[in-house]
């Protein structure tokens, strides 16, 4: 394959990565002032970095004809599935953030820059297909969250959640390196295509350990239970635009690269890692569902449901087939809404003077004094609890639905039970808004970018959403496929 | 009626008027709610007389594929019918019964409550698996917002426990959907109703689907949420709660454990039995204790649901019209009876028994008609629980003497715990002079009350006009089960018919005694 061709793959990696070194130019000469002009920019480049990724997903494109610069790139439709929704996560983060940080007058040019930087990693992340292109996308992603995490860098919170997210990182990359390293060690290659073929057959003990070191790995990134606990404290301690965005895009990245490295690379030796991957997600959903209970501060409490959501998607991943993949890929793209959405909610809790209230005791009798948006957050918190008619069950539907045909009904039964438990803390923010008396702090007016991007998400996850399930499921197949070409 | 799509209609008009109630304000929003139900229980009323009675199983049949995984597929048989009509005949007074006592938030307690119209009727009339399932469940959302928002002092706990224990039952039988849908290749409930499952995997559905519905029904040990949601919940919540919702688990019985899974059902009727004897004894010496009004009717309710589960599981003709019976006339007097209720709570804000007394004397005309429920419930012939409980115990007394036994002392101290509130509130000397000061009942009251009376008498004097559009549906629904029928051990010897009517007299003339004079 010519480098033509190569290039051709790789359009929307170009351009973010070209627009993101212009904007740097002009956010060095803008200066503070052409914060938002870059901002604006950024999310115009996302948007058309999205556009470039419909042909791909359209025609379901799978095969060598998507493979770049020698297998190291792999532009197919997976890939294309996942890359759409970091984009729109991506440009619903960029949105959001503005109002933010001007308030604390620390709006710099170089926020939407990071962003561009995080999402081209997380796009070469979804896209490789060799360990060490995988390594140079997580490092790139990671990177630049870390700087994000402690962007306020004058408030000792976001400084604090940037190092542990930084130390903790590090950790995970490290045993994920050790990993690969294992693995390259036993099979001769860090090309997937090498490791999955040495793979095959008999396994030795030098590659199971290889493999669960980078399922380890992995499991950091996506804050899967037993490698979670960075999760509330980052998320709580990051600038809440900051934390909107790790709760979505880098997860994607981060699953949709977990699914490809099991599912692609570790195919053949599904049965070594499923009993991994089951245990990760049960433990997910119940310590998600638990550890949130105790929560006074909303941000902990999403960042436990985040890990409890986890372990829903992780379910799919465990039944290893096209269908179960399909399934994860529908939940995830209903979870990016969700927690968009109940992010940008959280954002719009504020006082005339702009203060932000994150608490329980902040939001009490919400219903009563800003009835719209505790009625979209009343929406959101049982989409994520799973209560039809929203569509946050229908991602549990598709998901178990997964889980029953591939015959692990016990399995199913077990997760969906630990579901309930999950339910209470969502109804208790429920109650909160809807039962207490009001505690009327939260009084200030919103922006319209932030009611734009709650309104969009909530329209998503209302029941109108059940009319985009055939088309999403019939994108998520396409991109399931591409995992499975052998089938 | 060809073509035009009357229980989409039926869905959309609650649906619309709710919406409808969050941009204006209280008066106009009662004004809707009370509107629109109105037109539904109108649309209801087309409904039934256009339904033909001895045509297809299905009628009114929708269809249409908007769905990934499932469609919107609608339509009802009788069992259905009967079920929506008592939803749409009920949803109105409902709204009245909340006009002067709901004064905070009225849009969203009226939107509430049209939405759980919208699914309540979806419920009965979906017919498929999946839309079922979303309609079930989504109920969960209004009434929770109705206990919590609008309940009494103890609301949040019941709130809680009310959610999380119909969740909890709920989920497992989705579950159980999932497998039977992969195993008969269909979300399609007239189709699934005939698909034979095999015997081994029917024991594990239907115990998921039991885990749901009996939650739901709810049947002794998880009856508890029951009580403490009735109580807290504000008069109309525990109209549609008693009158509707409980409805929802006996519904679900029918349409999916029994056609469903024949063989389980009977390999468990056992263990239906033993709960439903426990229930109808338990709950009605509990009832007896009860110091509160609502509590007592609370109580009360498991008890003839008790009946209701005994006759679904006693596999005949008799039993399963029994069932549906109770479940009606159920349905109408327990929401009386609570609306009767809720008309002295809303003068002296209690429902303490012992804060009332001798009623009849300054409350004449109230005191007839909560004479005429409370009759009603203890199942006095020529009213609505007495078809249905006869049927139901002749339905059981085919299968087992001993639960027909057992079970028809539901009846006597359902007697006892009814007639004993009635003396305790309406009879007796008047101990409190703010009780004994209440005005009558006003024109709303009346407009409440007398509608449920007259259906009442009609079905207890006719119930043929009830029984009439389901006949064909149980009778389908016997045939399908009779192959599991457990044995019977009354051993009734059915005689040879007469061919004369049952209660003819015979004139016994003497031949020849004319001769003699």
């Amino acid at each position: 394959m010519d480098y033509n061709a190569s290039f051709a793959l790789v359009r929307p990696e170009l351009l973010i990565g070209i627009s993101s070194l212009v904007l740097l130019l002009i956010a060095a000469w803008g200066e503070e002032k052409s914060a938002r002009l870059v901002s604006w920019l950024a999310v115009a480049v996302l948007f058309v970095a999205g556009i470039l990724l419909v042909p791909t997903l359209h025609d379901g494109a799978v095969g060598p004809q998507t493979q770049a610069f020698g297998d190291l790139f792999r532009a197919d439709a997976f890939a294309a599935f996942a890359k759409a929704l970091i984009y729109l996560a991506a440009i619903g983060c960029l949105i959001v953030a503005p109002t933010y940080f001007e308030r604390l007058r620390a709006m710099r040019a170089e926020y939407p820059i990071l962003v561009l930087l995080a999402t081209l990693g997380m796009s070469i992340m979804v896209s490789a297909s060799d360990f060490l292109t995988l390594y140079v996308g997580l490092e790139l992603n990671s990177l630049a969250a870390y700087v994000m995490a402690s962007i306020l860098r004058t408030e000792g919170k976001s400084a604090e959640a940037g190092l542990k997210y930084f130390v903790l990182g590090g950790l995970a990359s490290g045993i994920l390196l050790y990993g690969i390293s294992l693995l390259y060690g036993f099979s001769g290659g860090t090309s997937f295509t090498v490791v999955q073929a040495a793979l095959a057959g008999d396994m030795s003990t030098g590659e199971l350990f290889g493999l669960v070191f980078v399922l380890a790995g992995l499991a950091f990134k996506i804050s899967a239970v037993p490698f979670h606990m960075w999760t509330p404290d980052v998320y709580e301690g990051a600038p809440t635009p900051v934390t909107t965005f790790f709760a979505t895009a880098p997860k994607v990245a981060a699953i949709a690269l977990t699914a490809r490295v099991a599912l692609d690379v570790f195919g053949s030796q599904a049965d070594a890692w499923r009993q991994i991957v089951i245990f990760a997600s049960l433990a997910s959903i119940i310590v998600g569902a638990l550890g949130a209970i105790g929560q006074q501060n909303l941000k902990r409490l999403l960042a436990y449901s985040s890990i409890n959501n986890v372990g829903f998607i992780l379910l799919g991943l465990a039944v290893a087939n096209a269908a179960g993949a399909s399934a994860m890929l529908v939940y995830l793209a209903i979870y990016v809404a969700m927690s968009l959405g109940s992010f940008v909610a959280l954002l719009m809790l504020r006082d005339d003077a702009g203060n932000l209230y994150e608490t329980f005791a902040d939001v009490a009798g919400l219903s009563t004094t800003r009835p719209l948006l505790a009625w979209a957050l009343l929406m959101l918190m049982f989409s994520l609890a799973g209560i039809p008619p929203l569509l946050g069950f229908w991602g549990k539907v598709v998901v178990f639905q997964a889980t029953v045909e591939a015959g692990m009904v016990a399995l199913g039964a077990i997760a969906i039970a630990a579901s309930v438990i999950g339910a209470f803390y969502y109804i208790k923010f429920v109650k909160v808004m809807f039962f207490d008396e009001p505690a009327g702090v939260v009084t200030g007016k919103s922006g319209a970018g932030h009611w734009a991007i709650l309104g969009i998400c909530a329209l998503l996850i209302s029941p109108l959403g059940y009319l985009l399930t055939p088309s999403l499921g019939d994108l998520a197949d396409k991109a399931a496929t591409a995992l499975f070409p052998l089938m | 009626m060809d073509g035009f799509p009357i229980l989409s209609v039926m869905l959309l008009v609650p649906l619309l008027a709710a919406m409808a109630c969050f941009l204006v304000d209280a008066r106009t929003a009662r004004m809707v709610a009370l509107v629109a139900t109105l037109i539904d229980f109108a649309l209801g009323v087309v409904l039934w007389c256009s339904y033909d009675i001895g045509g297809a199983q299905w009628q009114f049949v929708e269809k249409a594929n908007v769905f990934s995984g499932f469609s919107y597929a609608l339509g009802i048989d009788g069992i259905a019918l009967t079920l929506i009509m008592l939803t749409v005949f009920l949803m109105p007074i409902c709204i009245l019964a909340s006009w002067e006592s709901v004064t905070k938030r009225v849009s969203e307690y009226m939107a509430a409550f049209l939405v759980m119209e919208l699914l309540m009727i979806g419920v009965f009339a979906a017919q498929d698996i999946f839309l079922f399932y979303i309609m079930f469940e989504a109920g969960l959302i209004p009434m929770y917002l109705i206990i919590g928002v609008w309940g009494g002092d103890n609301r949040i706990y019941a709130s809680y426990k009310f959610f999380l224990y119909t969740l909890l039952g709920s989920v497992l039988m989705l579950i159980a959907i999932f497998w039977m849908i992969q195993q008969a290749g269909t979300t399609d409930i007239p189709t699934l109703m005939q698909y034979d499952f095999p015997a081994s995997a029917q024991t594990w559905l239907w115990l998921a689907f039991f885990a749901s519905f009996a939650v739901k029904m709810p049947m002794w040990p998880v009856h508890t949420w029951l009580p403490d949601a009735h109580v807290q919940a504000p008069t109309a919540g525990s109209v549609i709660l008693a009158g509707v919702l409980l409805k929802m688990g006996g519904y679900g019985f029918i349409r999916f454990s029994l056609p469903m899974f024949p063989e389980a059902s009977a390999q468990f009727a056992w263990l239906v039995f033993a709960l439903s004897m426990v229930a109808v004894v338990y709950t009605s010496l509990v009832a007896l204790v009860q110091s509160d009004m609502k509590k007592l009717i609370a109580y009360s309710s498991v008890a003839h649901m008790a009946i209701v589960t005994v006759g679904l599981f006693a596999f005949n003709v008799q039993g399963l019209e029994g069932a549906m019976m109770v479940m009606l006339g159920h349905g109408l007097v327990s929401g009386a009876l609570f609306l009767c209720v809720g008309v002295i709570y809303d003068r002296l804000h209690t429902r303490e028994i012992n804060r009332y007394g001798g009623l009849s004397i300054n409350m004449p005309k109230y005191a007839l008609f909560f004479m005429l429920f409370t009759m009603a419930s203890v199942g006095l012939p020529g009213t609505s629980n007495f078809i249905g409980e006869f049927l139901a115990l002749a339905g059981i007394y085919q299968i087992s003497t001993f639960v027909a036994l057992v079970c028809t002392t539901g009846i006597i101290l359902g007697a006892a715990y009814m007639l004993y509130l009635y003396r305790r509130v309406a009879f007796g000397e008047q101990k409190n002079a703010d009780a004994a000061a209440m005005p009558d009942l006003n024109a709303r009251e009346w407009a409440m009350l007398a509608p449920i009376a007259a259906a009442v008498l009609w079905m207890g004097v006719y119930p043929e006009s009830f029984l009439a559009p389901m006949r064909a549906d149980i009778a389908a629904l016997d045939a399908r089960i009779a192959r599991a029928a457990p044995e019977s051990d009354s051993q009734l010897k059915i005689g040879t018919p007469t061919g004369k009517i049952a209660n003819e007299i015979a004139h016994h003339e003497e031949p020849g005694e004319e001769g003699a004079h």
